[in-house]
């Protein structure tokens, strides 16, 4: 009670109360805008939250995070365009609904659902976190070096049929993060003998170059679209009715969303797609889903949204970050000394159960938010991209330049933006590169500490943890290499019943040909024995 | 199949062999100079070694990078992909004038500088009518006001010709 009591404190502050209603109204926002995104969000904002208590830059941080799935489903489901990326499975049911005049209901379900997801996860998190007091200081640097290792083989591994680039893209991160001096020898790595790289590369250049300004690129070439908005009457509070109706698919579309959240590199896409395969599985109208299913709309909405909240856990517990927008966090607390891992939870209990409350309140925040708002928020739909493409180069500007006053950061981050351009134009993976600068620098550091105390390599693995987590990388390793084995062999079948369909083809039309020729000689013949009888015949 | 239209055929997206190809020619050219670019150093355990980490990236950019050029769809390059190249160093044209902005900004100031920059995108960007300049101007105004997102720029040197007082406000505001 008393731990509550002191979170509680720490929250009630004015900068904080602010805080959290700026992060949810903005992310809310930020959500409804498509093309922004809240990785975009956070990269701008990121360099002005080091300026703030870390309680306060986080909780902002989180807002939008949160929040900004909220506000994603209300393009998804009005003109079919997601707000941001995870929105997209909302667009099946939500829009159909749109299409028989069924806006409202579809809105309402999508705010109770992710509601009901946001405030699920929050409520495992706080279950589950004394759990993690006492498992977390389990985790030594051999034990942090293998979860981060797993982790990233999980990224890798998460981008089914671009693995290899994907190893590619984090190996170009690993290496990004050696770029400097080396923090034991200070010796130089990749310098090219030019000061400007002996500091390194900025992770926050990096991010805002390869998520904002990449975006601001993509929003500069596009095109405007003509957006027409269905007009919304009526009270939104029946969702939460018609969510009562389906319990089971609510309950285990949020449970999806917790467990996938906490494994690194997993996160929404895997948690929503797993939810509607069960809801749809198990509905008595499979046959509605794509075509305006509340089910559906209510897997999609409730799994992504019990994400966030549960991708904090391996941050908090083990300072590993499980995809883009943990791993830009993770710098707020670096940048004020809160190391998040085990020493979080053993010294700074209060400060974690701050923030899984403040999640909480949040939640409460954007729902009250949305309910009053939604009729004027939907407008911001409007805004033409290209002119949003002008205001996220601007403010990237502000995010790049106010971190060290430095043109050759801003340089950088340009030659990120282009890159992170070029593959989203060729739809290839951006997450694995900032994964592999933070988790390369933590490997790194765990590395050499594990292995000075261990003789040979095979003690490395002799805790049980440490065991636990290697036998979690070879299964992970053998899962996948008999995903690529089958896909291999699917390949292959579907090769030969084509070439054998093709030949098949082949045969029955030579045979065709032939029949008909057949046909045709014994027609002409019989006509010529009508018109020429036989010599026979004459005498 | 995806509706994009340089998307050839289902199999290969434009421009994908081009940027495989220059990611392999990067790493290849990074594992050369590992050895210029890094120390090894006596007495230091094999992990320890400064070299250890580099090495695993670069080698990973190019073992994986091969691997990855190896398996695409083999294709000659066609005009779909100079198509896709165009477009990509279109982007670079947005690049430099980000890169414009960063420069004048110290010279001219954050605020003057963002009035002018801001509508002048804008008109490039073919936005022609009066309501939508107006919009630049005030988003560069309210928006990414110096005082209002505390942002750390330094004052422009322009600031410094202006009378005593008015020249501190103008360095702490814009």
């Amino acid at each position: 009670m008393d731990l509550i009591f002191s979170s509680l404190d720490i929250l009630a502050r004015w900068d904080v109360v602010l805080a959290l209603l700026v992060g949810s109204v903005g992310g809310v926002l930020i959500g409804a805008i498509p093309g922004v995104g809240p990785a975009v969000a956070i990269a701008i904002l990121l360099p002005a939250t080091f300026s703030m208590d870390p309680i306060v830059g986080l909780t902002v941080l989180l807002g939008i995070y949160g929040s900004s799935m909220y506000g994603g489903s209300i393009p998804a489901i009005l003109i079919n365009t997601p707000g941001t990326a995870v929105n997209a499975l909302t667009t099946y049911d939500g829009y159909p609904m749109t299409t028989r005049g069924e806006a409202r209901r579809a809105i309402a379900l999508a705010y109770s659902s992710s509601f009901f997801g946001g405030i699920f996860s929050v409520v495992c998190l706080i279950l589950f976190a004394p759990v993690l007091a006492k498992i977390a200081p389990m985790f030594g640097s051999r034990e942090i070096f293998l979860a981060a290792l797993l982790g990233i083989i999980l990224v890798v591994t998460a981008h089914h049929r671009q693995t290899l680039i994907a190893a590619a893209l984090a190996s170009f991160g690993i290496w990004l993060n050696t770029i400097g001096l080396e923090p034991v020898k200070y010796t130089k790595r990749y310098t090219f003998d030019q000061s400007w790289l002996s500091g390194g590369v900025n992770l926050i250049v990096v991010v805002l170059g390869l998520f904002a300004l990449s975006q601001a690129f993509i929003l500069l070439q596009g095109e405007d679209e003509k957006v027409r908005l269905t007009k919304l009457r009526g009270s939104f509070f029946q969702g939460f009715r018609e969510l009562a109706r389906h319990p089971r698919v609510a309950g285990v579309s949020a449970t999806f969303g917790v467990i996938m959240g906490m494994i690194p590199g997993v996160g929404e896409f895997t948690a929503q797609f797993m939810s509607y395969t069960y809801a749809r599985k198990t509905s008595k109208r499979p046959e509605d889903f794509g075509h305006g299913s509340s089910e559906g709309l209510i897997a999609a909405e409730t799994a992504n949204n019990a994400v966030p909240a549960a991708a904090m856990a391996p941050l908090l517990a083990l300072g590993i970050p499980g995809e883009a927008l943990t791993a830009m966090m993770l710098s707020v607390f670096y940048v004020h000394n809160v190391i998040p891992g085990p020493g979080l939870f053993q010294n700074r209990m209060d400060f974690v159960v701050a923030l899984y409350i403040s999640l909480l309140i949040l939640n409460v925040l954007v729902l009250v938010f949305l309910l009053m708002a939604t009729n004027q928020l939907i407008k911001v739909v409007k805004i033409p991209n290209r002119f949003l493409g002008m205001c996220v180069l601007v403010l990237s500007f502000v995010g790049v330049y106010s971190l060290r006053n430095s043109a050759t950061d801003c340089a950088l981050a340009a030659g990120f933006g282009v890159l992170g351009f070029v593959l989203k134009r060729l739809n290839l993976p951006i997450v694995p590169i900032i994964l592999g600068m933070v988790l390369g620098g933590i490997m790194e550091v765990k590395l050499r500490a594990g292995m000075a105390r261990v003789k040979t390599p095979f003690d490395f693995i002799d805790r049980p943890i440490a065991m636990i987590l290697f036998i979690m990388i070879v299964l992970v390793l053998i899962l996948h290499f008999l995903r690529v084995w089958r896909d291999y062999k699917q390949r292959k079948a579907k090769q030969w019943s084509t070439s054998h369909a093709s030949i098949s083809f082949a045969t029955t039309m030579y045979r065709r040909r032939n029949s008909l020729l057949k046909a045709r000689g014994r027609k002409v013949r019989g006509k010529r024995s009508r018109y020429y009888p036989r010599s026979t015949d004459k005498n | 199949m995806s509706d994009d239209p340089l998307e050839t055929g289902g199999h290969r997206r434009a421009g994908q062999i081009a940027f495989a190809l220059g990611f392999v020619v990067l790493a290849v050219v990074l594992v050369a100079l590992l050895g210029d670019q890094t120390v090894w150093k006596n007495k230091v355990k094999f992990f320890a070694q400064p070299r250890f980490w580099p090495a695993v990236g670069v080698i990973g950019m190019a073992v994986f990078g091969a691997l990855h050029l190896k398996h695409l769809p083999r294709c000659r390059l066609s005009h779909y992909d100079l198509r896709e190249a165009r477009v990509w160093f279109e982007a670079v044209e947005y690049a430099l004038w980000f890169l414009v902005y960063v420069w004048v900004v110290p010279i001219a100031g954050y605020l003057p500088t963002t009035l002018v920059f801001a509508p002048l995108l804008t008109w490039r960007l073919g936005y022609r009518s009066q309501k939508m300049l107006w919009i630049s101007v005030i988003f560069a105004v309210v928006v990414v006001f110096k005082s209002v997102l505390q942002v750390k720029i330094p004052g422009g040197l322009v600031y410094e010709y202006l009378p005593g007082g008015l020249r501190s406000f103008f360095i702490l505001n814009f």
